[in-house]
């Protein structure tokens, strides 16, 4: 290591955090190639189908040949796009989704920049996944694109609201923004985490979740029966690929941010287990499995239905309960919500 | 020597002044209102350095996060033809060039070395690596600044609530759905089953019968 360390010499840290990078993003892209191939099997053993099973031993292989056939097809610029907009958009959609991960902590010491303020900061990183799809809408100079980034746009701007309060409610439990100590607060059972005192922020920002990663029902922005495929319309082969990239690295984000602020993150349900990152990765994939199931069970919202749940149904619970954590904080009882 | 962070800040200060004259020389509203993301963006990573994270991320998070999108939302719509707004550009200029070096007199005043400089503003203390900016500002913003703090609050309170009751609205004609009067329908509301007699089919000709199988 220290040899290694003295060939880099000042330019050291740099390696040393691109190393990390590239350890949390390489298998993050390995996850979301396989998150595709696991949606389509669960949504097919839902439907009483098989799903892929042709490439590799039952259809294990098939990410990696979906990955090449995109690899190889053209990407076609339409000719009245604006072009420059239009190559960034892919851009400005990954790379929030992967900064995020910056701060995501998968054990009490194993994460790559313990922030103070890391929870702000993922609501401010992911707050600018939107403008990936906005770009790209508008960029594509199509009705259909456009439609979609107008709708994805509002809906977007409409759930970060409710997603923020159910935030609030953590970090007043948890009297601190850093991920880590949100964590740490939960330790002591199943039964500390933070999805029974919060029951109504964790239902708002599990639904706010699936809201803010344009997955069904809420997948107005794509809408396939209505505006085609709505903000990607015109994309094609890789930048293609980029947006779907960047919409399965989000859901696995908000699972992971779901896990950790509700689900008590790397922590055992039972005391006597020890904590390690395999529990986090394990509610990652509860919640993930939700995501899916949510997609092979519920037909999609009406556009109207979904600005009522926003803003009429989610935002008030949220106020409400942070008032009850506000009020139960000042008396005796306040060991409920720790 | 220039150390890593001062190069940091040149970079940074570049790419803001390089965006916000672009946010006023873009051709197109949609580019100019992207390069000033670009610019508030950046602006955020300048207070970074200056150890104002609370700040520097509050500022993506309102600003680029939220404000900036419902911006761009309302300038995709509009149809703007450039060549009307440019008509009227060199009789604006004059009353323009003056509040400009009116706003450049200002800054001079107030950024001139008698109030702003190394001497009259020393740099802040350096702090630990566990020294919290955010729990820090909100002690002072609770403590110290409460009334002003919740002066602004209720200032703005009061916009929120003057803006929508001057753009609110109610069609008198307008349909809408009260999803608790859907919840409450009964089958017996939509529905009503009629007991019939059977009716005697009447006897088709093997002609008609066959068109419609087809």
């Amino acid at each position: 290591m220290d040899a290694i360390q003295q060939m880099f010499g000042p330019f050291w840290p740099l390696v040393w955090s691109l190393a990390k990078i590239v350890a949390i993003v390489a298998p993050l892209m390995g996850a979301v190639a396989y998150l595709t191939l696991a949606e389509r099997k669960v949504i097919g053993y839902m439907q009483v189908r098989i799903g892929p099973n042709r490439v590799g031993y039952y259809g294990l292989l098939q990410p990696l040949a979906d990955g090449l056939k995109l690899l190889f097809k053209e990407i076609i610029m339409p000719t009245a796009a604006s072009k420059k907009l239009f190559l960034l958009g892919p851009i400005l959609a990954i790379a929030p989704a992967l900064a995020a991960w910056a701060v995501v902590p998968f054990s009490s010491s194993l994460v790559l920049a313990n922030v103070d303020a890391s929870l702000l900061y993922i609501m401010a990183v992911t707050s600018m996944g939107v403008y990936g799809v906005i770009v790209a809408g508008w960029a594509s100079n199509s009705k259909y694109a456009f439609l979609g980034s107008l709708r994805s746009a509002a809906q977007i701007v409409s759930y970060e609201i409710a997603m923020g309060f159910a935030l609030v409610g953590v970090l007043m439990s948890a009297n601190s923004l850093n991920l880590v100590k949100i964590v740490e607060a939960q330790s002591g059972g199943f039964w500390q985490w933070y999805f029974i005192p919060l029951l109504p922020l964790f239902i708002v920002y599990l639904i706010s979740g699936v809201a803010e990663t344009n997955r069904a029902p809420f997948d107005v922005a794509e809408g396939e029966s209505e505006i085609v495929a709505g903000f990607h319309v015109e994309y094609s082969g890789m930048a293609f690929a980029v947006f779907f990239l960047a919409e399965y690295a989000n859901m696995i984000l908000i699972s992971a941010l779901t896990s950790i602020m509700f689900l008590g993150g790397w922590l055992s349900p039972f005391p006597f287990l020890p904590d390690s990152a395999l529990w986090l990765f394990a509610k990652m994939a509860f919640v993930l499995f939700l995501f899916l199931w949510f997609r092979a069970t519920f037909p999609r919202y009406r556009y109207d239905q979904i600005m009522r749940l926003g803003w009429k149904v989610f935002i008030p619970v949220t106020l409400v309960w942070i008032i009850v954590i506000g009020a139960f904080m000042q008396t005796p009882l306040a060991y409920l919500f720790h | 020597m220039l150390n890593i962070q001062d190069i940091v800040f040149y970079i940074l200060a570049a790419i803001v002044l390089f965006a916000g004259l672009r946010v006023i020389t873009a051709r197109n509203p949609v580019h100019a209102a992207l390069y000033l993301v670009l610019a508030f963006f950046t602006a955020a990573g300048i207070w970074m350095l200056l150890e104002a994270e609370f700040l520097a991320i509050a500022l993506v998070l309102v600003y680029v996060g939220a404000v900036m999108v419902l911006f761009l939302f309302v300038v995709m719509m509009l149809d703007i033809n450039l060549d009307k707004l440019r008509e009227g550009f060199w009789d604006y200029a004059p009353l323009a060039g003056f509040v400009g070096i009116l706003m450049a007199a200002e800054m001079a005043m107030v950024l001139g070395s008698k109030h702003f400089g190394p001497e009259r503003v020393p740099a802040p203390p350096v702090h630990s690596a566990d020294y919290s900016n955010t729990a820090e500002l909100g002690r002072l913003l609770y403590t110290d600044y409460v009334y002003p703090f919740e002066l602004a609050a209720v200032v703005l309170l009061v916009a929120i609530v003057a803006a929508i009751a001057l753009t609110m609205r109610r069609r008198k004609d307008s349909k809408y759905i009260d999803p608790a009067q859907q919840v409450r329908v009964k089958r017996n509301d939509r529905l009503k089953i009629v007991s019939m007699p059977a009716e005697k089919e009447s006897v088709e000709t093997p002609a008609e019968s066959q068109g419609e199988q087809a």
